[in-house]
């Protein structure tokens, strides 16, 4: 260790507001794009609190699940990439208040 | 023969490919696969007779274990002998010719894969069902016929009615199933085996003759024999299942499937030698059908419902020699009835396929010169099937009425029961051939039957005139029967009825000389034509006494009170459906602000627990 340590509840701040940021994108925005990017910022806080549980701990374990939700997030993001385009297609809007067919 | 499992999988190899095909197959190669795979089962049933009549030995084939359950360990595995190769000589050789008329015969119908489809299958479940070594495979297959028979009924589909006949065929069997399914697992449980020959010896060595047990599994045994047969009182699917193509009947409704009764019992003929009353009531029960079916015979005006008519006094006729322990004597009519009853079902089906589907024989007449190749095969399948001399049916016929005469005590009833049949036969199968092929024309047939239907009828009519010297290969399978002081008067009296009967029928449908139309329109005449045309009026009987109270009772407890709880679930859950529904508006950030508010909810729940 050494060098200039963050404080563990600076960490945990910065994560929830980041979480927060995502939450409200995702409630507010109607573009699917912004939506999906919200959705990253959110993944992202959490893996940054699973970062800052791992240094504090001394843990691996904070780091591997970081890949993991590196790597689910990528994952969500080709699947979600693809829907876009669909939505695109054939709705010729990314305004998901005007993409409502599911209605039941 | 390690091999001997390639027989019922030729056909059934042919039958799945057929139905894989869905109906996009080439007719030629549909017609090449349908009857070359059993042309292919009836070469390997042929070298497997050939071993067999060499070296007379049981042949047993384990394929492999079915199932195991606890200490219930049925086999897919064959048993070979002398009634097994028998059967299987019928099945695969009068179905092969049966297949190849098909070809002609269903030529120009669009769901020709089909057909061969069906018939394929009908072949393999049969050749299953003589060759299972134990009662469960045997109801395999005879489960499978049933369904064929079902299938091939109702193969013209179109028709509202045909897919009725199939149904009361399919229906009307499976009560006898569920006899005989209910004989099995009494057996099962009385002796715990199902293998057929231990199971008989079990049962020898458990059971003392007219115990009660033997006699109620033999009495079930029954049950489905008299329901696959087509015997009283579940007689009434056979006249109705000629809906289906006439080769159908010819191979499923005359030939094989039909007979299955007849070789179950005779498989089983140990145990009903255990209980002499089921056998007594076997005998019995073949009487009354063999009457009853021979004068409805008489009164029937569609040429198929004469032949099924007669089919079913025929079977009559085996189940009487399976009652007077006549085996083979059982065996053997089955064998020749394949022969002629084939060639008389393939022959009335070559005068519907060149009279444009004419199915009343007063509207044919005088195709004796315009169809020769017909008229000949109808006259030697006739002869045969009346029993005249020296045919194959003779020979048959005559070895059960002389073993029925032969019992004690009421051997000269069954006797004299059996010669009225025969003359009876005479008489309706001569009208037929009298109606149809002399007289004045009605019609001119549209065409001449091409080689594919000759050839299968030439063929059955040498098996037909000369199966009676046919020596089959039972004496190992069942017990012989200390035979015969001939009795001369009993043989002049068996030959000569049946020309009685020709001679009857000459006068009332030929010379004309004894007026059939006097005797038919007064009024009694008239009456008792009708209630035979009506077959006895069974089906208006069943009609009554089942049909309708049964259906009245499932409408009447349609609205049965324990209903109502489940209907009252069905209700709420409907009604909660239709109210949650409204959440489903299709926004996505709906969902997404829903789903965060009650994720904060769940935690705030949790949060107040923990703490």
């Amino acid at each position: 260790m050494g060098g200039l340590q963050i404080p563990m509840e600076h960490v945990l701040t910065l994560a929830g507001l980041l979480f927060s940021c995502g939450l409200l994108g995702l409630m507010l925005r109607r573009n699917i794009i912004f939506m999906l990017m919200s959705l990253e910022v959110m993944l992202n806080a959490a893996a940054l609190a699973f970062v800052a549980a791992g240094a504090k701990w001394g843990q691996a374990d904070g780091q591997i699940i970081f890949l993991l939700i590196l790597s689910v997030a990528a994952a969500e993001v080709a699947v979600g990439l693809g829907l876009v385009l669909q939505i695109q297609r054939r709705f010729k809007t990314l305004d998901m208040d005007q993409a409502r067919r599911l209605r039941g | 023969m390690a091999s001997i499992w390639l027989i019922p999988f030729f056909p059934l190899a042919s039958a799945v490919l057929l139905l894989l095909s869905t109906g996009r197959m080439p007719r030629q190669f549909a017609a090449l696969l349908g009857a070359g795979s059993v042309g292919l089962a009836a070469v390997c049933v042929a070298l497997l007779a050939r071993a067999f009549l060499a070296d007379q030995e049981v042949r047993e084939v384990t394929l492999w274990t079915w199932m195991t359950v606890g200490n219930f360990t049925p086999r897919i595995a064959f048993y070979i002998d002398g009634l097994t190769v028998v059967m299987m000589s019928v099945i695969t050789g009068v179905g092969f010719l049966i297949h190849l008329y098909s070809i002609e015969f269903m030529w120009e119908d669009e769901s020709i894969c089909r057909y061969f489809a069906y018939m394929n299958l009908f072949v393999a479940a049969m050749l299953l069902l003589v060759m299972a070594d134990n009662l469960l495979l045997l109801y395999l297959g005879w489960e499978g016929v049933g369904l064929c028979s079902y299938l091939l009924v109702g193969f013209w589909y179109r028709d509202p009615n045909n897919g009725k006949a199939a149904r009361k065929a399919f229906v009307v069997t499976r009560i006898g199933d569920t006899a005989m399914a209910l004989g099995l697992m009494l057996l099962f449980t009385e002796l715990g085996t199902l293998d057929i020959q231990p199971l008989l010896a079990a049962a020898n060595s458990q059971w003392q003759t007219g115990d009660t047990l033997p006699i109620l599994a033999t009495a079930l045994l029954l049950g489905g024999a008299v329901g696959k047969s087509a015997q009283l009182p579940l007689h009434t699917w056979l006249p109705d299942a000629m809906a289906g193509p006439t080769p159908v009947s010819a191979l499923i409704h005359a030939a094989t499937m039909v007979t299955a009764g007849v070789y179950l019992i005779a498989r089983t003929f140990g145990l009903f030698l255990l209980a002499p009353p089921t056998q007594e009531a076997v005998a019995w029960i073949g009487l009354l059908t063999l009457l009853l079916a021979a004068f409805a015979a008489l009164a029937q005006h569609d040429i198929k419902r004469i032949l099924a008519y007669s089919t079913i006094s025929q079977i009559g006729y085996m189940f009487l020699a399976l009652g007077v322990s006549a085996f083979a004597s059982g065996i053997f009519h089955l064998v020749t009835h394949a022969f002629f009853k084939a060639l008389l079902f393939l022959a009335a089906g070559t005068v519907i396929h060149c009279l444009h589907h004419e199915h009343n024989i007063f509207r044919m007449g005088g195709l004796r010169t315009r169809l020769p190749v017909v008229f000949w095969s109808f006259l030697i399948g006739s002869a045969a099937l009346a029993a005249l001399p020296f045919t194959s049916g003779f020979y048959s016929k005559d070895a059960i009425l002389l073993s029925a005469w032969e019992v004690p005590g009421i051997g000269p009833w069954l006797w004299a029961g059996g010669l009225l049949g025969a003359l009876l036969t005479g008489i309706y199968s001569f009208r037929l051939v009298f109606i149809v092929f002399f007289g004045e024309a009605h019609h001119e047939p549209e065409r001449q039957p091409g080689w594919k239907m000759a050839l299968p009828l030439v063929l059955l009519c040498a098996l037909a005139l000369a199966g009676g010297l046919l020596v089959l290969p039972l004496a190992g399978v069942f017990p012989h029967t200390g035979h015969h002081q001939p009795n001369h008067l009993v043989e002049y009296i068996s030959i000569g009825t049946p020309l009685l009967g020709l001679l009857i029928a000459y006068l009332l449908f030929l010379g004309r000389q004894v007026s059939i139309d006097t005797l038919v329109e007064s009024p009694g005449g008239s009456a008792l034509r009708d209630f035979w045309l009506g077959g006895w009026r069974i089906d208006p009987l069943y009609d009554a006494l089942w049909v309708r109270p049964y259906t009245a009772l499932a409408h009447w407890w349609r609205k049965e009170p324990l209903d109502g709880v489940y209907n009252g679930v069905v209700t709420v859950v409907q009604w909660a459906h239709h109210k949650l529904i409204a959440t489903q508006t299709g926004e996505l950030r709906w969902y997404a602000t829903t789903m965060v508010f009650g994720l904060v909810l769940l935690v705030a729940i949790m949060l107040r627990n923990a703490a």
